[in-house]
């Protein structure tokens, strides 16, 4: 935590006994004592026109405002608030650019179900429609990326709509919502207290699956010869990661995770097959491609993580626990259907199981691929750095609960490939929308949201460098991140896709302009460093986490690594590709 | 990294169709687009209409009409919304359509549902008796009448009303307005019962 965050979180526990809240006096206030009544710690945010009566309500209340240098990263950082926390983060912005500009994250946060609650200014209600300055249809622009955009029109319900808007961000699936706040509306007077945050009643949240429908599912997992357990972000985020080591542990059933799904499982484990899907394991994507009966739970068989529909798990019966009714047969049928909580319907699971599954032989078999498809790749010493020994040698060295957030591309596989996650919500990335320049103000987000532990972020050149304003940010709260930039002067991905498919035409991808990062770091008031060598990667790693504050270490990686195993898009996961060989073949 | 070539690997002999239903080489089964009319309660505020045709068209469901009008009761409208989509389509809309906050119900209709169009039909006035023998036929009235034109309402099925265009075609058509299915379920359910 900031010296300011915390001195006023020590204030904010001196105060509470002795005072009694003010009686709120206008629309602005309702929405802030909202905030407040739900238990926001954090709102990351821009001063604006048309937001400026709430940020003058929020001058008054105990909840720190964490300016943001673009809307963007305050919609990145509340996202990463939310994995890492569980609860809500909240971001403000401004009307018409401020709220256009928060729309990358709520789009980022409703693929990948990250609780999130936007407020932005709206120019006053007698103005809308006409194209009034700094005027734009908020709420139709995030409709399609929210679970709900409010209009506020009375300031004596702003606030409870706040709260309801907090709730349903919050429950069942998460996701990101929205209040446009009109001017006049937060200007407006009126004395009623919000009500407490509340769903809304239409929405309706189903809490654990039917028996019977259980007791099948648990009798086909018993009886299979192959079975996998596929977790996906689902299981994180319904804080189920206990009851699936208790189930995978007692019936000795391997687990694969989706890339959300990193940390659910420990990787450490021997019944652990890591992730699957395009850049995933090789052990992971056979299990999936031979397995006779999966158990998926919250996910929704994103093609990342599917390939080809026909030739997914072509064998098994599916066994899909999601607590989104509207997940269940959506990409991939379900032959048993579970609608419920991941971490109630894993313990009803856990009972229903006649016994264990007969799978030795299977189990002997999946120890058999990791063997034969270890996640692998050359370090000779007289090559350019390979970003994989970055991420491997810092995962060393770092304790199981250490954060890592990402960018969007290579770097990003690299990082979910060879750093050892073990722990739940210790993995903040981008993943459906695939959002570059996620990595630096979610990194921010992160480390408030677990100020005792440590944060590293990587990214990519190209992905750091469309954020690194946040940098700023980070000075300014003296927050302890560790930024590795995996730096092969390109949007790495892009290029690798270019010379695989597009006969090496590479157009617009190479980056030999980009800044050198440590000195920018430095122009930021950050500390920077600069990484060439193999035999300086500890020293500089240790000293970057040793600095006290955000630092930048400028990794100067190998220009011709590229992400392997991979699955070409649409393909099939059992013939993923181990180098540019197999790419041809297939 | 040392493993076989992809052709060289232990896999099965499965496969799923398109809609990830897993295909029994025995009876291979595929879903083929069929007609489904949702009906649905949804709260009877601004933008509702906009977030639920966003929504399908965002999913990329074929609508065939959407329509929507205000209930006995002030706070909630219907909405009569007719798909073509494979089975497997239909359920997602329903599950899609169900998420909306504002959304009460959706209920599939039964294939026995009574259905309505209303169309307005705007033809030349220059044989006014032929064009009200041609009315009659469908059970349609004259609305308005001038010496240059005659406007006939009509109510019934998608089909009647398409029938009844096309006899009108005789008349010169000037204008067509037609709104769309609306429907109800036959006999005493309602759609707060069937949910």
């Amino acid at each position: 935590m900031s010296e300011r965050a915390s001195v006023q979180a020590d204030e904010a526990d001196a105060d509470e006994d002795e005072e009694e809240q003010a009686p709120v006096t206008t629309g602005a206030q309702s929405v802030v004592r909202a905030l407040e009544n739900a238990g926001a710690e954090y709102v990351f945010g821009v001063q604006g026109g048309a937001i400026m009566p709430v940020y003058d309500a929020l001058y008054d209340s105990e909840i720190d405002h964490v300016t943001m240098a673009h809307e963007q990263g305050a919609s990145h950082a509340a996202d990463a608030f939310g994995i890492v926390s569980g609860e809500p983060g909240v971001c403000f912005a401004t009307s018409g650019p401020g709220a256009t500009n928060l729309v990358t994250g709520l789009a980022d946060a409703n693929m990948d179900s990250d609780p999130v609650i936007a407020l932005t200014g709206q120019v006053p209600t007698d103005f809308v429609g006409n194209d009034a300055f700094q005027e734009t249809d908020t709420v139709g622009i995030t409709q399609p990326v929210t679970k709900h955009s409010y209009f506020a029109d009375d300031a004596d319900t702003v606030g409870t709509e706040v709260g309801e808007a907090w709730a349903l961000a919050n429950e069942g699936r998460q996701g990101p919502t929205l209040v446009d706040l009109p001017k006049d509306i937060t200007k407006g007077e009126t004395e009623i207290e919000p009500a407490p945050p509340k769903k809304p009643d239409t929405y309706d949240v189903p809490e654990e699956a039917d028996d019977e429908d259980v007791q099948e599912a648990a009798d086909a997992l018993a009886a299979a010869q192959r079975p996998v357990v596929l977790a996906g972000g689902g299981v994180i985020k319904a804080d189920a990661a206990d009851a699936l080591r208790d189930f995978a542990f007692e019936y000795e059933i391997p687990v694969i995770t989706t890339m959300p799904g990193i940390g659910s499982f420990p990787e450490d484990h021997e019944l652990s097959l890591e992730w699957a899907g395009m850049h995933g394991t090789g052990y992971a994507n056979m299990a999936i491609t031979n397995t006779d009966c999966m158990l998926a739970i919250g996910t929704r068989f994103d093609d990342r993580l599917t390939g080809g529909i026909d030739s997914f798990a072509p064998d098994a019966d599916i066994v899909h626990v999601d607590i989104d009714p509207a997940e269940i047969s959506k990409n991939v049928h379900a032959d048993y259907p579970l609608i419920g909580d991941a971490r109630a319907t894993l313990r009803q699971l856990y009972d229903a199981m006649p016994s264990a599954p007969d799978a030795d032989e299977w189990r002997e078999q999946c120890q058999e691929w990791k063997a034969e498809y270890p996640m692998d790749y050359e370090t000779p010493d007289d090559e350019p750095l390979k970003p994989q020994y970055v991420v491997e040698r810092f995962s060393d060295l770092t304790p199981d609960d250490t954060i890592v957030c990402t960018g969007v591309g290579q770097h990003q596989m690299w990082a979910s490939q060879f750093w050892e996650f073990t722990e739940p919500r210790t993995w903040v990335s981008s993943h459906g929308l695939g959002t570059m320049g996620y990595g630096a103000p979610a990194a921010i987000g992160a480390k408030l949201a677990a100020p005792d532990q440590e944060v590293v972020c990587f990214d990519g050149d190209g992905s750091f460098l469309m954020t690194v304003q946040e940098l700023s940010v980070a000075v300014r709260e003296n927050l302890d991140i560790t930024y590795v930039v995996l730096n092969n002067e390109a949007v790495g991905m892009v290029r690798q896709w270019q010379d695989a498919f597009h006969e090496g035409r590479r157009m617009a991808s190479e980056y030999p302009w980009i800044p050198e990062f440590d000195k920018l770091a430095e122009a930021f008031g950050a500390r920077g460093f600069r990484l060439e060598e193999y035999d300086d990667v500890e020293e500089t790693i240790q000293a970057a986490r040793e600095y006290d504050g955000p630092s930048v270490v400028d990794a100067i990686i190998d220009p011709a690594e590229n992400v392997y195993p991979m699955v070409p898009s649409g393909g099939d996961n059992g013939l993923f590709a181990l180098n540019e060989r197999h790419l041809e073949q297939l | 990294m040392p493993g076989p070539a992809p052709d060289e690997r232990m896999r099965p002999d499965g496969r799923r169709n398109t809609q990830g239903i897993r295909i029994d080489p025995e009876a291979e089964v595929t879903h083929e687009p069929r007609e489904a009319v949702l009906s649905a309660l949804v709260k009877h505020e601004p933008g509702v209409l906009s977030e639920v045709s966003s929504l399908f068209s965002r999913r990329q469901f074929n609508i065939e009409s959407l329509t929507v009008g205000p209930t006995h009761d002030d706070g909630v409208a219907r909405m009569t919304i007719v798909i073509e989509e494979p089975q497997p389509g239909i359920e997602q809309a329903k599950k899609q359509l169900r998420k909306l906050v504002p959304t009460i119900s959706v209920t599939e209709l039964d294939q026995q549902n009574t259905r309505r169009e209303l169309a307005l039909i705007k033809v030349s006035g220059e044989k006014p008796d032929d064009v009200n023998a041609v009315a009659d036929m469908y059970g349609g009235q004259a609305v308005d009448v001038t010496a240059e034109s005659v406007t006939v309402e009509l109510t019934g099925s998608k089909q009647k009303i398409d029938a009844a265009v096309g006899a009108f075609e005789q008349f010169d058509v000037q204008e067509v307005v037609r709104t769309g299915t609306a429907a109800l379920e036959r006999g005493a359910d309602t759609l707060e019962n069937d949910d």
